[in-house]
């Protein structure tokens, strides 16, 4: 009778999470027409991924603005959230409402965000345009979605805005685990301002540093929402912002994945690769919170 | 340490500026709901001249936006719910008794954290078609229940594990079985992970449009987020309507957000530090 305890999860988990994962690598192997699954062909849909066009430049490109999707929000999103738990941690008058501010955007689903800043940002009538030109920098004013140069870069920013309150409790808790006789230790022995933050906060907040720098991985490639919801699934304009998760949806649910119908064995290809890069930065990240389970 | 006055007051602006940043968006949002749409168009970034709730009236003739919001409370309670039970079942079972294969088990369930589960999509809509599922709730509420028990297991079984077992013992001697000890003992006593878990969950499930984007097209079934989809398709000038239609979509999380807050920003982060 205790045994049927865990079956319910067991089931369910099997079946909708382990059965489609599992299923995904299988279907990576064989030939399929349409939503038919045809021969086995070995790896075969992986070399055209890797070596037939347009599939191989689609697939560096995207993973190109995956990388720089990362890179900028690792140093936006969570440089300036550190500044804030940092300024939080100094205690500061109204941290409650301060809190509260930066984390609101976070409630907000993806779609929502995506349609607000896609009005905001709205080259004729948006706001943003409207302030600059108001404030007299109306050179600055500028399409910003559509334009090549700039679309993938405010599509990170406002991805910055959405994660900024969650990554600063993060740092917050961090900041706050470091046990204060150490802090007053290090001050007695004469560190103050920036070296102080530099040699012993920064070292002991390095287990809140790691989890995020591994959110911030998974998120930055698994980032989809936001570019699908803004600038649909062909990753406008002109693939500037496509990443490798919206070009998986474009070949496993479009006929304009470059295959010309739905490619549901290359996609299923891309989702294996994908798979293989998020799963083994979690799986680092699974180790280490382990490890810190053990030292405590 | 010293604290110097100019650097104090650096920090002030600093933390207040994010701040308004955060926020201002979201105000304007709601703002730009209330006002027409010849005074967005003309002066985007004033008060509204007057309060008026017409387009909330508009919008609501517009979209079936009560049919959206029953469809999210059906959805997200179902799945909270049915995670919230399962996964306090599966982690009593993982942390109060040791066969050979409990260990397994545990380590089973955790590999889902690290499981991107939007990757099966493919797998999971013939899936989904075959078991006739497609264009029905149930198949978000198997999704959301199928990807929330793994963290939800993991959370619960930590906190279980931290609950001296005399409690159930002495329970046990009074007579209670394992379901009695289950539900009267120590359920009770993981409310905060259970709060936790709620909050995780009902979060991800309200939110989420990647999942109803595929498996709903049926326009009576979509839950709030893909029916802003509908809305942005079909009223795309019409801007008063469509800031009626986020503010609106928006407004339920951010109250029960202000309803408590606290509990908010420490269930998100728990899973994370922990």
């Amino acid at each position: 009778m205790i045994h049927l305890f865990p079956l319910p999860a067991l089931i369910i988990y099997t079946l909708f999470v382990l059965y489609p994962i599992v299923s995904a690598f299988l279907y990576s192997l064989y030939d399929w027409d349409g939503i038919k699954r045809g021969v086995f062909v070995g790896l075969k849909n992986f070399v055209t991924l890797f070596t037939v066009e347009p599939f191989h430049e689609m697939f560096w490109n995207a993973f190109g603005h995956n990388v720089y999707y990362f890179v900028i929000e690792m140093i936006v999103q969570n440089g300036i959230a550190f500044g804030l738990a940092f300024l939080i941690y100094r205690k500061i008058r109204g941290a409650a409402f301060l809190k509260m501010a930066y984390f609101m955007p976070r409630l907000l689903s993806v779609i929502v965000i995506g349609f607000l800043w896609k009005l905001i940002l709205n080259p004729n009538y948006g706001a943003l345009n409207t302030l600059l030109t108001e404030i007299g920098l109306q050179q600055w004013a500028k399409p910003w979605l559509g334009d090549p140069d700039t679309a993938l870069l405010a599509i990170i920013l406002i991805n910055c805005w959405f994660g900024i309150g969650f990554a600063m409790l993060i740092f917050l808790a961090g900041l706050q685990a470091i046990p204060e006789e150490l802090i007053e230790a290090a001050r007695l022995d004469g560190a103050t301002g920036f070296r102080l933050l530099w040699k012993i906060i920064l070292p002991l907040c390095m287990p809140a540093i790691t989890i995020m720098t591994i959110f911030t991985f998974i998120q930055a490639f698994e980032a989809f929402e936001l570019v699908y919801a803004m600038q649909g699934s062909m990753g406008e304009p002109f693939r500037s912002t496509d990443t490798l998760a919206v070009y998986f949806y474009r070949l496993a649910f479009s006929s304009a994945g470059g295959a010309g119908d739905v490619a549901v064995g290359l996609g299923s290809a891309l989702a294996v690769v994908l798979f293989f890069i998020v799963a083994s930065v979690s799986a680092v990240s699974l180790y280490l919170m382990r490890k810190r389970e053990v030292q405590h | 340490m010293k604290t110097n006055v100019g650097s104090k007051a650096i920090s002030y602006v600093a933390a207040y500026v994010f701040a308004l940043l955060s926020l201002y968006p979201i105000v304007l949002m709601i703002l730009s709901s209330l006002k027409t749409n010849l005074e967005i168009f003309s002066s985007p970034l004033s008060l509204p001249n007057s309060f008026s709730l017409d387009t909330y009236k508009k919008l609501w003739e517009a979209v079936p936006f009560a049919d959206f919001l029953l469809n999210s409370v059906f959805v997200s309670g179902m799945s909270v719910l049915l995670i919230t039970v399962f996964s306090a079942m599966a982690a009593f079972y993982l942390s109060r008794f040791s066969y050979k294969w409990t260990g397994a088990l545990y380590f089973f369930f955790i590999i889902g954290l690290m499981i991107p589960i939007k990757l099966g999509i493919v797998p999971l809509f013939l899936l989904m078609k075959n078991i006739g599922l497609l264009n029905s709730l149930w198949s978000l509420i198997l999704i959301y229940t199928a990807s929330g028990i793994p963290i939800s297991v993991f959370i619960l079984t930590g906190f279980f594990r931290t609950l001296p077992v005399e409690l159930e013992e002495a329970a046990r001697i009074d007579g209670c079985n394992h379901l009695q000890v289950f539900w009267r003992v120590l359920l009770p006593l993981i409310r905060p992970a259970l709060a936790t878990v709620v909050i995780i969950n009902f979060i991800h499930a309200w939110n989420d449009f990647f999942f109803p984007l595929i498996f709903i097209q049926e326009e009576a079934l979509k839950t709030i987020p893909v029916g802003m989809m509908v809305l942005f398709g079909e009223y795309e000038t019409d801007w008063s309507l469509l800031f009626a239609g986020l503010t609106l979509s928006a407004l339920p999380m951010i109250v029960v957000f202000l309803l408590a807050s606290k509990q908010f920003m420490e269930g998100l982060t728990a899973g994370a530090v922990k």
